[in-house]
């Protein structure tokens, strides 16, 4: 037998700790919605206040990292003389065309493997091989397969997300609680009802969340498809431009897709919330 | 009073609304041997009459919920059979045992309108009747300011009164309930029950609740089974003589406590 002395007779009291209060550092306790701005705006102009220092100040030579004026005088032109709004508009349609297809193959593909055990076992080998296999190195294949159209590159990016698509979507499937779906049994549902009234509109809120963030991955894909062979296109005309050593239009280009990406984000986020009312987890 | 649980031979004078015949269920564990199975139910039989609110309780892992799951059709025994209306519905759920979960199962993307709607939509009833019958649930739970909310505006004991509305409106031959005030707070759970109570008395619908809450089995009840684990068995089936309509000040008479004191030993192993 032990015998416990009581707690009460302990010779030396119990040191307790205690959390130290944080304005910088809070975790989950609420932040103050100026310092929040202000680092948003740290973050943003100290990176461009840095740009401008070392390009205007000519540390650099020019053709290395040109001024921010100098990007946005290229940026200019690109627009007047070389119909750049043409390469928007062509880049722009190959990311769609691709991400469609991606997602019409993708979203069934991902909620059939998360709703049925067979589908499941049916894809899982063929995306989990297939997913580690770069789609760069498809692209020879492709382009002697399809040749280099319009086709070739929409394929690409298709490959490039395809898979992503399913695998999020069938995670998101997966997380619906079993209750919602004995409960449609329950009140005489058959499959068929789960599948169509149960998991497909419990899933809707992740699959627009799912194809907000891989169409980011099919923007990087486009740049592959026509760094290859296209003849217009942002990706076409980056490497137009580095041929030619023109730094300012590389520098546009690149700054041009980040900001379709974020208008894109934005509209995304917008829809899904007008769409999914309902839904009220946070979603970033 | 109390009697030493013996299933019933068979009550031929009418058709039981429930009947659960000898159900075992052994899940294999992790050990190499083939025969290392773990018991959670050990022949379960008992029966429920027509127009009867049966409570089951338990401590918990005495696989209850297991049982509930086996006789709502979504967990298949390994051995017998379940009877609603004298028809086999082994491991096959429907529409004739509707089910009230512990957690809340509305759809949010619903409005509690179209949640109580569910069932009779899947049925494919007119939309006219669909409209009356939902006023009619909404009202019996009185919810009827709600029904174009959302499930995020609810409280927790709304939610639950829609998911007593959304299963009652289809029309089931039983209601069963797994812990469905669980995860309320100790006020609501008690409008919840006398709530229950309300609606049993207006409808008459046959109900089987699982609980841990011994006060609110024999507050509900007019029988309370008694289950123990390891392997789970029915231990003893009390009966509470008190009248069907019941105050909550019950809890507090003498006959109450004593009926609790008796739920209370067969739960313990001291018998």
């Amino acid at each position: 037998m032990v015998t416990l002395t009581p707690i009460a007779q302990n010779s030396t009291p119990r040191e307790h700790t205690y959390l130290q209060p944080s304005v910088f550092w809070s975790i989950r306790q609420g932040f103050s919605k100026r310092l929040s701005l202000l680092i948003v705006t740290l973050a943003l102009a100290v990176p461009l206040l840095a740009w401008a220092i070392v390009s205007y100040a000519g540390l650099v030579p020019p053709m290395f990292l040109p001024t921010p004026t100098a990007v946005l005088q290229a940026g200019m032109t690109m627009f007047a003389e070389n119909n750049l709004l043409v390469d928007v508009l062509a880049s722009s349609g190959r990311v769609l065309a691709g991400f469609l297809v991606a997602a019409l193959i993708g979203v069934p593909m991902g909620i059939a493997m998360g709703t049925f055990y067979s589908m499941d076992s049916l894809f899982a080998p063929i995306v989990g091989t297939v997913r580690y296999m770069p789609v760069t190195a498809f692209v020879p294949l492709i382009i002697i397969w399809l040749g280099l159209g319009e086709a070739s590159k929409v394929l690409i990016i298709m490959l490039g997300v395809v898979l992503y698509n399913a695998i999020m979507i069938a995670d998101a499937v997966k997380f619906i609680p079993n209750d919602m779906i004995n409960v449609a049994y329950t009140l005489g549902g058959s499959r068929r009802d789960v599948l169509l009234q149960v998991i497909i509109p419990a899933a809707f809120p992740s699959v627009l969340d799912t194809l907000r963030v891989n169409i980011s991955g099919a923007w990087n894909f486009l740049v592959i498809a026509e760094l290859v062979a296209a003849q217009s296109g942002l990706g076409f005309k980056i490497i137009q431009a580095q041929r030619f050593l023109q730094t300012d239009k590389v520098l546009f280009c690149i700054i041009l897709i980040g900001l379709i990406g974020l208008v894109i984000d934005y509209g995304l986020k917008a829809l899904s919330q007008k769409l999914t009312p309902w839904a009220d987890q946070t979603r970033h | 009073m109390m009697t030493e649980y013996a299933p019933p031979i068979s009550r031929n004078d009418t058709i039981a609304k429930l009947s659960v015949q000898q159900v075992c269920k052994h899940y294999k564990s992790r050990g190499k041997a083939a025969d290392n199975a773990v018991t959670v139910l050990d022949d379960i039989t008992f029966s429920i009459q027509p127009r009867e609110l049966i409570c089951l309780v338990g401590s918990s892992g005495c696989g209850k919920s297991t049982l509930l799951n086996i006789i709502a059709g979504l967990t298949p025994p390994s051995s017998g059979e379940v009877y609603v209306d004298g028809q086999a519905v082994t491991g096959r759920p429907g529409s004739d045992r509707g089910m009230v979960f512990q957690g809340y199962t509305l759809y949010p993307w619903l409005t509690v309108a179209q949640n109580v709607a569910f069932g009779l939509k899947l049925r494919k009833i007119p939309k006219a009747e669909q409209r009356e019958r939902v006023q009619y649930f909404l009202e019996v739970v009185g919810l009827s300011d709600y029904t174009h909310a959302y499930p995020k505006q609810l409280s927790g004991g709304m939610k639950q009164r829609v998911a007593i509305a959304r299963a009652l409106a289809n029309e089931p031959a039983l209601l069963l309930m797994d812990e469905p005030f669980g995860a309320l707070d100790a006020q609501t759970k008690e409008q919840m029950q006398q709530f229950l109570l309300e609606l049993w008395e207006k409808t008459h619908v046959t109900i089987l609740m699982i609980t841990h809450d011994v006060e609110e089995a024999i507050y509900l009840a007019q029988r309370v089974y008694v289950m123990r684990a390891r392997p789970g068995r029915i231990h003893a089936e009390i009966p509470v003589p008190f009248p069907e309509h019941r105050e909550l000040d019950i809890k507090l008479s003498s006959d109450f406590v004593r009926i609790k004191r008796q739920v209370l030993h067969a739960l313990r192993d001291d018998t």
